[in-house]
């Protein structure tokens, strides 16, 4: 197991948000999280990289404890996400967005910088090379030094993932990547996670609500419905489960549109 | 994946205003270096021409340049609300002050106490209150400079309320640097090099960390960027800018007393840093000349003078919000 999540709980003011969920990606994996609107999942995603603090429970990381780190040592040490809602910094160039995820994989400090030692010169030569590298991988270098808000969403979202894969990440977890896109925008992103596992070994954990994009892409997917964690298995497996057909009953059905 | 990723971006924003072809006239590298030496050239020769009493304003301004190229690393780059900023101007003054003129330690072996220091200033302030929003970080910050002034007003090491005088002059080398032109060109040296490490401090790893938690702190810290060193980093940063000026300051005077650090001078640096155009580095230096400069040139107009240069600046802020500097596009 990459990532192993032990009885995790948390809860806001009394409410139940996650309710002793016992959750692992193994690694080498393509895992998708998926459930109800207000099942848990985000939340999930921000207690795994240290946002927020579960009451109860133990995660580790290859047998690391993450556990009441913050949020930049859990990136450090392996972890990149995406959000939701792109998160970009939109006044600085796509380039420099990406630069972003070299921050934790270099040191420099204010005095090599204002002495420009030969050291920091070849580790920002270094985090420039490294940033094209993961720019081109997701197809954008065209835009390198375009502002990010002017960019298409879908190109945005795609900057976002090259800002994660920047980080040097054993796990990506992507927050809803399919939101917003076109039809051709969400297979070129299956590609996408696809050659992120194969070509650079990253394992990937995704939440979507797109379920076609979820059976095609994903090898194992977990269900979260109220805080806990009704069933995981294969695409089938899951597709077929009475617990996961009854959890999305009563919902919006454009849950299960496909 | 191939129409998703077309080769040449589209060309809708290739069009270019006078803004921006006034940057692309500066662009290159050769007319960039052209015009900072043509820049340096009008620094070294103006006191030559300029009257006595002209070289005095003009080194006033050149003080405020790396005042508020200092304050533009806490404020511009890592968006940090300052209103004591004076605070660390006061330290660098005071401590070179008391180890020259009461211990009589030489002038540049006190240096790097001084700038210690405002160092340790920084993080006084910076660490317990980094974690606040801006605008309490605004109050605290403003409480910090009173306590400084305050400090120094009633501390007997520091003068009190007369502050220290006699402050020996130093020398480099056996150039004994005294007069009104000496001084001139030790704060051009100091501004240029504001300005060279501004430059390079804003292309660096912890430049853009700084503009990264300026812009979204929490995708910053999903980054790996740990947001509290960072703008630890800025306030330090900043805090050792301010702290260069002030030990010239003093030494340039000869004397220095509480009153020179007032919640007014904080206020007349951020002013100048928002009026120029906060982060941007010649904004900074145009707008640190601006305040220096503009109720000089406004003498005509007699007791109106201030309110004249006030109006004038209000006018500037409501047309201009972002400051006079015009905005890179790309």
């Amino acid at each position: 197991m990459l990532l192993q999540l032990k009885g995790v709980s948390l809860s806001f003011a009394g409410n139940t948000v996650l309710d002793a969920v016992d959750f692992g990606v193994e690694r080498g994996r393509i895992q998708s999280l998926i459930g109800p609107n207000g099942a848990g999942k985000t939340s999930l995603f921000n207690v795994i990289t240290g946002f927020y603090r579960p009451q109860l429970g133990e995660i580790s990381l290859d047998g690391q404890p993450l556990i009441k780190r913050k949020p930049h040592t859990v990136t450090r040490l392996g972890i990149a996400r995406t959000f939701q809602n792109v998160r970009l910094f939109h006044e600085m160039s796509v380039l420099e967005n990406v630069m972003a995820g070299q921050h934790c994989r270099s040191r420099a400090g204010a005095l090599a910088a204002v002495l420009r030692l030969p050291s920091q010169r070849a580790e920002e030569r270094r985090i420039f090379e490294t940033s094209l590298e993961c720019l081109d991988f997701v197809g954008l270098t065209a835009y390198r030094d375009r502002l990010a808000t002017n960019l298409a969403y879908g190109h945005q979202r795609r900057v976002e993932i090259a800002r994660a894969l920047a980080t040097e990440p054993r796990l990506l977890l992507l927050d809803e990547p399919a939101a917003g896109l076109n039809s051709g925008e969400k297979q070129a992103l299956i590609e996408l996670i696809q050659r992120i596992r194969d070509a650079r070994g990253v394992s990937v954990l995704l939440i979507e609500h797109d379920m076609s994009l979820v059976m095609n892409v994903s090898e194992h997917i977990s269900v979260l419905d109220h805080g806990s964690l009704i069933t995981e298995g294969t695409p089938q497996a899951v597709q077929n489960d009475p617990a996961v057909i009854e959890a999305y009953l009563g919902q919006d059905d454009e849950e299960l549109a496909l | 994946m191939a129409d998703s990723t077309p080769s040449t971006p589209p060309d809708e924003e290739r069009r270019g205003n006078a803004v921006q072809r006034f940057y692309a006239a500066f662009e290159s590298p050769p007319r960039r270096r052209a015009l900072h030496l043509l820049l340096l050239a009008i620094l070294v020769v103006t006191p030559w021409l300029a009257s006595q009493y002209m070289t005095v304003i003009l080194t006033n301004a050149l003080l405020y340049v790396v005042l508020c190229l200092g304050l533009n690393v806490v404020v511009g780059y890592a968006g940090l609300l300052d209103l004591g900023y004076a605070a660390f101007f006061a330290v660098g003054a005071y401590t070179i002050g008391i180890l020259t003129q009461q211990f009589g330690i030489n002038f540049w072996a006190a240096i790097p106490f001084a700038l210690a220091a405002a160092a340790l200033a920084g993080v006084i302030i910076g660490g317990p209150t980094l974690r606040l929003r801006s605008d309490y970080l605004a109050i605290v910050t403003l409480g910090f400079g009173e306590i400084v002034r305050f400090s120094a007003r009633n501390l007997e090491i520091t003068g009190g309320a007369s502050g220290l005088s006699h402050i020996p002059e130093p020398t480099l080398l056996g150039w004994y640097i005294d007069s009104a032109i000496d001084f001139y060109y030790v704060f051009a040296v100091l501004a240029v090099l504001a300005y060279i490490a501004s430059q390079r401090l804003f292309d660096s790893r912890l430049g853009r960390a700084w503009r990264y938690v300026r812009h979204d702190e929490d995708a910053a810290e999903a980054m790996g960027i740990n947001r509290v060193a960072v703008k630890l980093a800025a306030y330090i940063t900043g805090a050792i800018f301010g702290a260069l000026g002030g030990i010239f300051f003093a030494v340039n005077l000869g004397a220095i007393s509480p009153e020179s650090f007032s919640f007014q001078q904080s206020v007349l640096i951020l002013l100048a840093v928002v009026l120029g155009g906060m982060g941007k580095i010649p904004g900074v230096i145009l707008g640190a000349f601006i305040v220096v400069l503009g109720p000089e040139l406004l003498r005509d107009f007699g007791t109106l003078r201030l309110l004249v240069f006030a109006v004038l600046l209000l006018l500037i802020m409501l047309f201009r919000p972002s400051g006079i500097w015009p905005e890179k596009r790309s």
